[in-house]
């Protein structure tokens, strides 16, 4: 049996009651909606750019603590990244919580070359919660293709 | 035709007294899914409102088709072919027996709900609804009872209105009667709400409609399972229900339709079994019920749906539905005393159903929580948005009880509750 603790760490259920860049960017050169038709969780992400660099990013919406602290930490993360970098470090935290990380040979499985975001490895065990994981990352995913359509996890 | 229950294929099952006592511990031994555990704890299901689990007698009963009787129906005349449709029309009658309609040729064969309401949506809708019309819905309907309906109404230009609903989930049945009017051509209801659980007075509004000349469909998905049905004392024109919430198969269900209206409509699909004859020129199709059953149907299951409602009438749905109100006022005073916990739906006439937030924390992460524990509910909108849009939550707990509940199990579910709170403390 999986210890809950594995997947609510502190940090996860600090940020889910406390998130960062929770706000929206009225100038944002770029937004996207998501849903999880599911469980009704829903956020807009805001992306504002200096070049090809992620000047500014930030998140509205609600949602269960798992992808609140999710969004929350990956507006942290991927500030002053390029496009390019945060499409990677999506695909690495998408490995990092599918379990496809071992793998695919990019680290042992546990998310090392991720930083904070290392603390969502604990999703793996729970399958069903990986959209809730993923959800603010296909928005951004979206956000920075151009998407006019909001994006759904089913 | 014959109104005295059978005696179920093997004969290990022999309906119970209905003045017997309600004993649940006994009950539960008719159910093998239950004696098992799950992370590591005994299985606590409560998503019963999403699908019930089967007694051994419906499981022989659709074994017994596959290792005995299997054939198709209506058409050989072989050994066989006879025994598959003697028992396939058996589970009609006891369908028909089960709903009190007068007529086993009223008893439609359905993969469940949802296609019963879409064949009276795509049949009587698509012939009696024009442009400018409307079709009356209540503002606690299933996604199933409101989806056929825009569908119809954008086709034909018509207006779904929508009779609101209180703050405690019942519906107003005033502003219902001011809905209707001489351009209300059908109206579709609940006759349990699926997230709330309020239990709507089906035979006052069936008369409202009716003084419009408006027919009435009723989704009894979440009542077969817990209310006495008699469609002659509700009056209603359409009623229908599924198999597996019920303790029946999935993928079988049934409508329940007036013979004047049911022959007056035209048929939902066409192919073999729904004809009396087929030219290139013409076809003409065949009697009722047959006109609605296009194709080989889910024989088994609805064999298995008899057993499965020969099963409940033999325990009494009377002694069920006392012994769900138990469960759920044991529920509905623990659950009170939980601190930050509302209750979303709080009629006071409700079946099974207990719908709930938690000040500060997602239904979702509740429910991954419970499931730790061993306790099965439903977290989510439950297919029924306008319902979460209504109570401003995006999102409910659903514990949803059965016959083969018990109150430990609700205990287990406030414990569930209090580690909840842990976890998030």
């Amino acid at each position: 049996m999986s210890d809950l603790r594995e997947l609510y760490q502190e940090q996860i259920l600090e940020h889910s009651k406390t998130p960062r860049n929770f706000r929206a960017l009225p100038d944002a050169s770029r937004h996207a909606e998501g849903f999880n038709p599911l469980c009704g969780d829903h956020f807009t992400v805001y992306l504002d750019f200096d070049g090809d660099s992620i000047r500014d990013i930030a998140f509205q919406g609600s949602g269960c603590a798992i992808s609140k602290a999710s969004a929350s930490m990956m507006t942290q993360v991927l500030k002053g990244k390029t496009k390019a970098e945060a499409e990677e470090i999506f695909r690495r935290f998408h490995e990092l919580v599918t379990n496809q990380e071992a793998k695919s040979g990019n680290g042992e499985g546990n998310g090392e070359n991720l930083g904070k975001l290392a603390v969502f490895a604990g999703v793996r065990d729970y399958p069903v919660r990986v959209k809730c994981a993923t959800l603010a990352w296909h928005t951004l995913h979206a956000a920075l293709e151009g998407s006019q359509q909001p994006v759904s996890t089913e | 035709m014959s109104t005295v229950a059978r005696q179920q294929p093997g004969g290990a099952y022999a309906p119970r007294s209905g003045s017997a006592r309600f004993d649940v511990e006994r009950i539960r031994q008719d159910f093998p899914i239950l004696r098992q555990q799950v992370h590591g704890h005994p299985l606590v299901y409560l998503d019963n409102a999403a699908t019930s689990q089967k007694p051994q007698v419906v499981i022989d009963a659709v074994r017994n088709y596959y290792e005995r009787d299997n054939a198709n129906i209506h058409r050989g005349v072989h050994f066989l072919s006879e025994r598959a449709t003697e028992e396939y029309e058996r589970a009609r009658r006891t369908a028909q027996r089960f709903l009190n309609a007068p007529d086993s040729r009223e008893i439609i064969f359905v993969r469940g709900t949802t296609e019963a309401i879409n064949l009276v949506a795509q049949t009587y809708g698509r012939k009696h609804v024009a442009e400018g019309d409307e079709v009356l819905v209540t503002a606690m309907e299933h996604h199933s009872n409101i989806v056929p309906w825009q569908i119809l109404c954008e086709e034909k230009g018509a207006h779904l209105r929508v009779a609101p609903i209180d703050d405690r989930g019942e519906l107003l049945v005033d502003e219902f009667e001011k809905l209707l009017g001489p351009r209300t051509k059908l109206v579709a209801l609940p006759h349990v709400s699926n997230a709330l659980g309020t239990i709507n007075p089906v035979a006052t509004l069936v008369e409202m409609a009716h003084r419009w000349n408006a027919p009435v469909l009723v989704d009894g998905a979440q009542a077969a399972p817990h209310v006495q049905i008699d469609v002659q004392a509700l009056g209603c024109d359409f009623y229908a229900f599924s198999g597996h919430k019920v303790y029946g198969p999935t993928g079988i269900g049934i409508l329940y339709g007036k013979a004047a209206l049911l022959d007056a409509i035209p048929p939902y699909q066409g192919g073999g079994e729904m004809i009396s004859s087929v030219t290139f020129e013409k076809t003409t199709y065949n009697k009722l019920p047959h006109k609605f059953e296009a194709g080989t149907p889910d024989i088994s299951g609805a064999i298995g749906l008899g057993a499965a409602l020969d099963y409940v009438k033999g325990l009494g749905l009377d002694e069920i539905a006392a012994h769900e109100e138990d469960l759920l006022a044991y529920a509905n005073a623990a659950l009170s005393a939980v601190p930050d916990i509302r209750l979303i739906g709080t009629a006071p006439h409700k079946a099974g159903v207990v719908s709930f937030v938690m000040e500060g924390i997602h239904p979702h992460d509740i429910g991954t929580i419970l499931d730790q524990e061993g306790i099965a509910v439903r977290t989510g909108h439950h297919c029924a948005q306008p319902v979460m849009q209504r109570f401003n939550v995006p999102a409910t707990v659903r514990a949803s009880f059965a016959l083969y509940n018990r109150k430990p199990e609700i205990d287990a579910l406030v414990s569930g509750i209090r580690k909840v709170r842990e976890v998030f403390a």
